[in-house]
């Protein structure tokens, strides 16, 4: 039975990329550890406060970052708050429907908000106006516009870019009450940079930035997201194959070296 | 009166020709001129006038060979994508005739076929079917997308291109009538017929190709590129209706 919205890839090209990968060869004739070319450019969204367009080859997401006060958990009162929520739309792929987010958008929008949360890329307790009733609260929005694979190396870029490019308001309290001066703008708290390094397995190999040709035929994946000083701050298998010990310390080591070069590419006049 | 050449690169709306001229596919007749209502490259036929769109979709046609490839399994009969906006069919008694048996047991989900478009009805059902010299299943190799209006170019004018790559890359190429390709061969000269086919159908409006594919087959396989004799500008051209072989 056809799973809707599946693309169905024939034999041929799933051995003939297995082949290609096992012969130490892609099919754009990158190496193992090469991305495709990255274009990131930010505040390209006069409306938002903070903004990125990210592409990796011809995927494409456009990222951005929305503040607004509202109340913080109950279990977190002093702390700000971060959402992420992502789009497939419909014009990306054939494979993405409009409606409800299906699990592939749930999926990376979580891993996006894990490695943003865990490194503690937002100093989120600077986001407090006041303890328990009025804090910073900050949506970051994934929307892809195209879709050539990698999405999850592509939304976090973006989302580090978007959020280094977010300007909030200052937020003053007057007698209890929250006064908002829109003249003047400050930076978020940034206080570390996280990026994700996706590796796809074909052929018993570990590749680099999977293109959609590769993730199709893939077996397994593994993403590592890692913070600037080579600490893991997220982590995501997806695929029905296993992946054992040494694969997965081979490609934290990689993460390092790549994540690396990939923070080459976000804007470095912050703060 | 003809305000075009042979081969040109129009857009829509562009005036080709006045009323003496007859207009053929790709193009639309507005007081009397003949415009092209498509991007791509004029062809003049005695005095039919049609543009040859640089890209489209397979539209099936009866009598057709195409490749496939198996989507989904019913009770008596496959769908197949056939790179297509319309999904094929292939009935099961096409294989079996009237013997009843496991369809998944001849052809599973995810395998390639070549096929013969059988009949296209008035709601595009297309029927497709595998009776015919050469036709089945392709077992390795690897598959190549292009715009099926390249398709004739790839081939050449009675096969002259096709058969250049063939004899220089000792590959088996099929070349289907919707833009799809198989090639197996030698894995590393697969990779060199996808790089010169991929090259075909980038740089398929452009004259003078045959030379050039060739130049780029020699460079590949590292082969000098022998002194070329000289003869008259080569006519080769995207003719309509040329046939591939299996």
């Amino acid at each position: 039975m056809i799973k809707m919205g599946v693309t169905i890839i024939p034999e041929i090209i799933r051995e003939s990329l297995n082949n290609l990968v096992k012969n130490g060869e892609r099919p754009d004739d990158r190496s193992f550890d090469d991305y495709r070319d990255i274009y990131l450019e930010t505040g390209v969204i006069s409306k938002a406060e903070g903004s990125a367009r990210i592409k990796i080859g011809k995927t494409q997401i456009m990222v951005g970052a929305k503040p607004q006060i509202g109340e913080p958990f109950s279990d977190t009162p002093n702390v700000g708050v971060l959402m992420t929520n992502s789009e497939l739309i419909p014009m990306a792929s054939p494979d993405f429907e409009p409606g409800p987010p299906d699990e592939r958008s749930v999926e990376l929008a979580r891993v996006t908000d894990r490695c943003m949360r865990e490194a503690g890329v937002i100093d989120l307790e600077k986001l407090c106006i006041i303890e328990g009733k009025k804090v910073w609260m900050i949506f970051l929005d994934l929307h892809i516009i195209d879709y050539d694979g990698n999405l999850m190396d592509a939304a976090v870029l973006g989302s580090m870019a978007a959020l280094m490019d977010t300007k909030i308001p200052e937020a003053k309290v007057v007698d209890d009450e929250v006064v908002i001066d829109p003249e003047k703008k400050v930076p978020l708290p940034i206080k570390e940079k996280a990026l994700m390094c996706t590796f796809a397995k074909i052929g018993g190999e570990l590749i680099v930035d999977p293109s959609l040709e590769e993730e199709q035929v893939m077996d397994t994946r593994i993403s590592i997201g890692m913070r600037a000083d080579g600490s893991i701050c997220a982590m995501q298998k997806g695929g029905i194959h296993p992946l054992n010990k040494d694969e997965i310390l081979k490609a934290v080591e990689r993460t390092g070296e790549i994540t690396k070069k990939l923070m080459e590419h976000l804007p470095q006049n912050n703060q | 009166m003809i305000f075009i050449e042979d081969k040109q690169m129009v857009i829509p709306g562009d005036v080709l020709a006045d009323k003496e001229y007859q207009s053929g596919r790709g193009t639309f007749k507005e007081d009397d001129k003949i415009c092209s209502s498509l991007v791509g490259l004029v062809a003049v036929r005695d005095k039919k006038i049609s543009v040859i769109p640089l890209q489209s979709k397979y539209i099936p046609k009866r009598g057709d060979v195409v490749i496939g490839e198996i989507t989904d399994i019913r009770f008596s009969m496959w769908n197949l994508d056939i790179n297509s906006p319309y999904s094929g069919i292939l009935p099961a008694s096409d294989v079996f005739g009237k013997e009843k048996r496991d369809l998944n047991k001849a052809f599973n989900v995810g395998d390639v076929l070549f096929l013969r478009v059988v009949d296209v009805d008035e709601v595009k059902k297309v029927k497709l079917g595998l009776k015919g010299r050469g036709l089945g299943k392709f077992r390795d190799g690897i598959l190549i997308y292009i715009t099926p209006t390249k398709v004739p170019r790839l081939i050449g004018k009675k096969g002259s291109m096709i058969n250049m790559i063939k004899d220089e890359t000792k590959c088996e190429v099929v070349v289907g009538q919707n833009g799809v390709v198989w090639v197996k061969g030698d894995p590393s000269m697969e990779r060199v017929a996808e790089k010169v086919i991929n090259m075909i159908e980038e740089q398929a409006h452009t004259s003078g190709l045959t030379d050039r594919v060739r130049n780029m087959l020699f460079e590949l396989l590292g082969k000098e590129i022998p002194e070329k004799e000289e003869k008259p500008e080569a006519t080769e051209e995207a003719a309509d209706e040329e046939e591939e072989n299996g």
